[in-house]
């Protein structure tokens, strides 16, 4: 047989039948889950062309954009355009047969963060979902992937996707990460190396001595954010870390299913000589803690170094984009990264906000207090993570430091709710994108982990979290 | 989905690297459970100031480019997030034709999926389109779709590759749902191997 990648296996094992000789295959999909912004136009599609849904049961609906993060939750959504949305996806659930978890559910939460923690995703599946995170998923050895609206319907309607195969990248993690460096971190190094094309289009896996050492929430940041470097999919051979992951929950098999599952999903991986397209590595021991300065997320530097000099960059498409981002950001080239100031702190998104990152950042802030006029808030993934947390005693101390202590929700990643920043605020964010305007009109983002995020609360400026552990 | 054979019509310039769907179609937009009133929201902070007037600086608000049908674009557009509300507004606004080098994988998608043509071209051949847009003289292109051809008014002409699928999708504006339908008995025979072979996704 010839080597296959991960990759290669899991298209193999979901292709109905080749569209074209050039990769083009009829995929089929194991799972969905469906937000309420991106699938009001396809659940309207299947109405006007009369069409069902293949498989209620593959999908699963979750309200996570629009609601309020406000620490008493209530049914009603004040905002116009949420309420018309969230009542509109109730009815499609309804109408479709599918399982919601709306905003007031114990189950509810991020979808990405949902997916996981109820065992709906498992080892080996493929999903597509109307989000690009999507991707994910492949910390458990499940083939995700973003699609559109339109492909949604076309989800919903035949359980499959037209899908052209991707060439494959191979990201090789050595090394042992120094103090203060997370895996928020080493995604951020491997976005700010390949740069925010570098994986276009790429199915990538992960590989390496740092990613087998990796918790599986871990994982699950690196393969979420890779989508900032363009991939379309990422996956992580899947260990008995991931079997210890999944075990016990809802989605997840039991008895002798379990166990024919388990035996099944550690054969997944790439073959030893199995052929990538491309190649990186990085030796995740030579980062420190990285912070963004710019308005793309591969603009980040060391946290002791300095906002770049765009005169020093060669590419003249390159250097515009610097002078444009530093225009925005408001920032002068050589200003010491430490040096800048914040008025805003966000702990949340489906990037970073489970309970592994909010113990990190609890960690840092057990005993401190934020800055006086820093405006902080954390914003757990799921309920079932705030849940935990509370148990574990870190909202009291997220309390005690003057966060504000939120209900789940995506909240001021996209800032589709009313978590939004004014023209001209600065915020520490443990999310994925600083876009001009993601988190409001002229609002600045800062990217980082969730403990540097609390560094910088505390501080009052961005700061070196080290600096604060030692 | 209306078809696109051949196109004449005005290309614009833009060629910033990593245009992101936040800013060709910002949130403040994505509030609808339709597919209307999108027109408005395209580059919404980038077209318009905060009173509504129209930026002047904005290549789209300028003169010879008012009305353009073609963008030209800079590596990595439409990047981020999946939002197809982007691609809805810009066919909204008349665009019919993107022409970059790369491109956001699910934006690309989304495109086809509206019969915008998409366009990764090789940057040689950008470099020159971009001249021409750039061009007010000259800023006039036909996009021949059955010949695979870009023709400006100048005579340059610029061969592109585009896969069979694709660009019989866009000639005949295809449903891609109906189309795949066709296909139900041999997804449900696979679906029944398929859950078959793993009885823990059934």
């Amino acid at each position: 047989m010839t080597p296959r990648t991960l990759y290669d296996k899991l298209v193999d094992s979901h292709t109905v039948r080749a569209l074209d000789d050039d990769g083009l295959v009829l995929l089929y999909v194991d799972r969905t889950v469906l937000n309420e912004y991106t699938s009001p136009q396809a659940f309207s599609g299947l109405r006007e062309a009369g069409r069902k849904v293949w498989s209620p049961s593959s999908a699963l609906m979750v309200v996570d954009h629009v609601n309020p993060t406000a620490p008493a939750r209530v049914p009603e959504m004040a905002d116009a355009g949420a309420a018309l949305q969230t009542s509109y996806f109730a009815r499609n659930a309804a109408d479709f047969g599918i399982e919601l978890f709306d905003q007031m559910s114990p189950d509810q939460g991020i979808e990405h963060v949902v997916m996981a923690e109820q065992g709906r995703v498992l080892p080996g599946m493929v999903v597509a979902a109307g989000d690009s995170h999507t991707t994910t998923y492949g910390a458990l050895g499940a083939l995700g992937y973003g699609i559109g609206t339109s492909d949604i319907e076309h989800y919903l309607a035949t359980q499959t996707l037209p899908y052209r195969r991707l060439r494959t990248l191979r990201i090789v993690l050595d090394g042992v990460p120094g103090p203060g460096v997370t895996p928020k971190d080493i995604i951020m190094g491997v976005v700010r190396a390949i740069g925010a094309d570098g994986a276009t289009g790429a199915a990538v896996e992960f590989q390496g001595p740092a990613v087998e050492a990796m918790s599986v929430e871990g994982r699950m940041t690196l393969c979420n954010m890779i989508v900032e470097a363009g991939a379309r999919g990422a996956l992580v051979a899947p260990d008995a870390q991931v079997l210890d992951y999944l075990r016990g929950r809802p989605g997840a098999p039991t008895g002798a299913l379990w166990e024919a599952a388990a035996e099944a999903w550690l054969g997944l991986r790439s073959d030893p000589d199995a052929p990538f397209d491309r190649e990186a590595r990085l030796d995740v021991s030579t980062l420190v803690p990285l912070v963004t300065w710019g308005t793309s997320p591969d603009q980040a530097e060391a946290v002791d170094g300095a906002v770049p000099d765009p005169a020093t960059e060669p590419d003249p498409v390159k250097r515009r984009g610097m002078e444009r981002a530093l225009a925005y950001m408001g920032l002068a080239p050589g200003t010491p990264l430490a040096a800048i100031p914040v008025s805003h702190a966000f702990i949340g998104s489906c990037t970073n906000a489970r309970i592994e990152d909010l113990r990190s950042a609890a960690q840092v802030l057990r005993g401190r207090r934020v800055a006086p006029g820093v405006q902080a808030i954390v914003v757990p993934g799921s309920t079932r993570v705030r849940a935990q947390a509370e148990a574990e005693g870190l909202a009291d101390i997220f309390r005690a430091a003057g966060f504000s202590w939120r209900q789940s929700g995506c909240s001021m990643c996209l800032a589709m709710n009313d978590d939004v920043l004014g023209p001209g605020d600065r915020c520490a964010s443990s999310t994925n994108r600083n876009f001009e305007g993601r988190q409001g009109p002229g609002a600045r983002t800062h990217l980082m982990s969730p403990a540097m995020v609390a560094a910088a609360a505390v501080a009052g400026r961005i700061c070196d979290v080290r600096a604060l552990e030692a | 989905m209306e078809p696109l054979i051949r196109l004449t019509g005005i290309a614009a310039p833009l060629p910033a690297a990593n245009v992101d769907t936040d800013v060709i179609m910002p949130k403040q937009f994505l509030k609808g459970i339709d597919r209307e009133g999108l027109r408005d929201g395209v580059f919404h902070f980038l077209r318009f100031a905060g009173d509504g007037s129209p930026r002047p600086d904005f290549i789209l608000n300028r003169g010879p480019w008012r009305g353009a049908s073609i963008l030209v674009t800079g590596p990595n557009f439409g990047c981020g997030s999946s939002r197809e509300h982007a691609v809805w507004g810009l066919r909204q606004l008349g665009i019919r034709a993107i022409l970059g080098t790369t491109f956001g994988g699910i934006f690309f998608d989304n495109c086809l999926n509206n019969g915008i043509l998409a366009l990764g071209l090789p940057p040689d051949d950008l470099a020159v389109l971009l001249r021409l847009a750039e061009d007010p003289a000259h800023n006039r292109l036909t996009i021949d779709l059955p010949a695979q051809t870009l023709l400006g008014d100048d005579g340059t002409c610029v061969a592109f590759a585009l896969d069979a699928r694709r660009k019989e999708a866009l000639l005949r504006g295809h449903d891609a749902i109906a189309a795949t339908l066709e296909e139900a008995n041999a997804i449900q025979s696979f679906e029944k191997a398929h859950h078959q072979a793993n009885p823990w996704l059934a």
